[in-house]
């Protein structure tokens, strides 16, 4: 009986440390992949692996609050948040491909893997300050998503794969919470949801309205407009 | 002991007989998924016996590589051949002669030699297609690499036996996402390192798109029969690392008797249709890159390789 619970929990661990290298790999994704809706679906995949680590913690640990959060994810972050993005966005931002990213896709996977690496030489000593039964692969894979989500805010021009990559942050740092917060409130929970949605809703209408004046998405062409002041603007018109 | 010697030696001759129905069948798939007839999946091996029937043409202007190069080729997977698990689930003879990355250096010299014998005729298109070679090969490079170190670092072996049981026992070794990761690693670079579709079309017969086939142009009669086989056995040692190995280290002989290795032949093949389905599902779906994108393909598959590595290292 006992022998059997042991399997059943290294089971249960060696699934969660596999969602846990997925996430990652999504990660990785959203940094490398050209098109918008690309970058919308690698999200989507990476909130349902969230919710699926959420779960299996939930089974492991015996928790109920774990099961509210897999829940919430999979309802705000794999369909309320990518229909919002559909119903705001015009249609042909996603066909578009990003052509000029600041740095080029290898050198941009290079740089994001240095920065695994990095969260995991920042996580040691975290790991080490909290009890032994909070330990676990959650904690770097969900600190290096933060990164790599930071990262894609850094390096990408287009405002939807933007989005994506803020997105992407509080996706890793939920990773890292529902390893060390299992008994968090429901309450916050879906406080911190509808706040992502209402954050998607603004910069969705926002990438919306950009759109219609400029007639692009592209953040990294908007420099250029506001170093134009007003008198020059007249003077090129004519007037 | 004869014992073992007897079934290294039988794995040779199914590598031998078989590689060329795996190249037959493949073809044989993605006419059909064109919706086509296709050639018979036996086309393959009336191929070689015609190339072995014909007469061989050598430039006068070539050197002994040139001539060497076929059986260079064609005695590199044999050998590799030798230290893989085919059929059994327990060491062989010659199974600790070398390790996965002793394999790998025999299976780049076959294709070094091949690379050298491209730029050694004067035709203009065998050059072009050896450096493209040299550049693919240098991109995976460190892929390979850094799956062997990966091998190592979670089996503490690179023998290829000892790293198959390594994730039958306990089960939950199999879910291990450095495991998974491998995988999705391995896999790309069997296609770029086989000149499968994201990275290089194989039934392309466009001179200047060529990457692998251009280095075989030059050949004739039996040197081309050489080559070809040689090349079929490459894939086929290449699926049954990656099949036995890593993604389904089950269905193999583990009793040392003869009925029981028979056995395991059938199993194996089964296992190889499977992949080719998928394999035939990508090349039928997805576009050849362009030249300078097979940079990202391979980028994507070092970066599925060290993160394979990283999960091990999170999971101490």
């Amino acid at each position: 009986m006992i022998n059997d619970n042991l399997i059943a929990v290294s089971i249960l661990d060696s699934l969660n440390m596999l969602a846990g290298g997925l996430f990652l790999l999504t990660a990785f994704g959203i940094v490398a992949t050209r098109q918008a809706k690309g970058t919308l679906t690698l999200f989507i995949t990476q909130s349902l692996l969230l919710a699926v680590s959420a779960f299996l913690l939930g089974l492991r640990h015996s928790s109920l609050h774990l099961y509210g959060v897999a829940l919430v994810n999979v309802v705000a972050k794999a369909i309320l948040i990518p229909w919002v993005l559909r119903k705001t966005v015009h249609e042909e931002v996603y066909t578009r491909r990003e052509i000029d990213q600041v740095l080029n896709i290898p050198s941009s996977l290079l740089i994001s893997l240095a920065l695994v690496i990095i969260a995991y030489f920042l996580t040691i000593p975290l790991q080490q300050a909290i009890a032994v039964e909070f330990r676990g692969p959650n904690i770097p894979i969900g600190f290096a998503v933060l990164f790599l989500g930071a990262y894609t805010l850094a390096v990408r021009r287009e405002a939807v794969p933007l989005l994506i990559g803020l997105l992407a942050m509080e996706n890793g740092a939920f990773f890292a919470g529902i390893s060390l917060a299992r008994t968090l409130p429901l309450l916050v929970e879906l406080a911190i949801a509808t706040d992502g949605l209402i954050i998607v809703f603004i910069t969705g209408v926002l990438i919306r309205a950009v759109h219609q004046h400029i007639g692009t998405t592209e953040v990294g062409a908007m420099a250029r407009l506001k170093e134009r002041t007003t008198d020059e603007a007249l003077e090129e018109t004519g007037q | 002991m004869i014992e073992r010697i007897f079934f290294n030696l039988l794995q040779v001759l199914v590598v031998l007989v078989f590689s060329p129905l795996v190249a037959g069948v493949i073809n044989r798939l993605k006419e059909i998924v064109q919706s086509k007839r296709g050639p018979s999946i036996f086309q393959p091996y009336r191929d070689l016996w015609k190339f072995f029937q014909k007469d061989e043409v050598i430039s006068e202007e070539s050197s002994w590589i040139f001539r060497a190069t076929p059986y260079i080729a064609f005695i590199t997977p044999i050998f590799v051949t030798l230290l893989i698990p085919v059929l059994t689930d327990y060491p062989l003879f010659f199974a600790f002669m070398a390790d996965m990355v002793g394999g790998g250096f025999v299976l780049a010299l076959g294709g070094f030699f091949k690379t050298l014998a491209a730029v050694d005729t004067a035709n203009p298109y065998g050059p072009m297609g050896a450096s493209r070679t040299r550049m693919v090969g240098f991109l995976a490079e460190p892929v390979f690499i850094i799956v062997f170190f990966t091998v190592a670092f979670v089996a503490d072996s690179t023998i290829p036996y000892i790293v198959q049981k390594r994730w039958m026992s306990p089960p939950s070794n199999f879910l291990e996402p450095s495991h998974v990761l491998l995988m999705a690693a391995f896999f790309m670079l069997i296609l770029a390192e086989t000149g499968r579709i994201p990275v290089d079309n194989p039934s392309g017969h466009f001179e200047l798109a060529m990457i692998d086939e251009s280095k075989m142009l030059e050949y004739s009669g039996k040197g081309a029969a050489l080559i070809k086989w040689g090349g079929y056995m490459k894939l086929f040692v290449l699926l049954c690392i990656f099949l036995n190995v890593l993604v389904t280290p089950w269905g193999l002989a583990y009793k040392q008797t003869f009925g029981n290795v028979l056995l395991a032949v059938p199993l194996v093949l089964f296992k190889i249709f499977i992949f080719i389905l998928v394999l035939v599902i990508i090349e039928s779906s997805l576009a050849k890159l362009r030249l300078f994108r097979i940079t990202e393909f391979l980028g994507s598959a070092f970066v599925t390789s060290v993160a394979a590595m990283l999960m091990r290292l999170f999971s101490l």
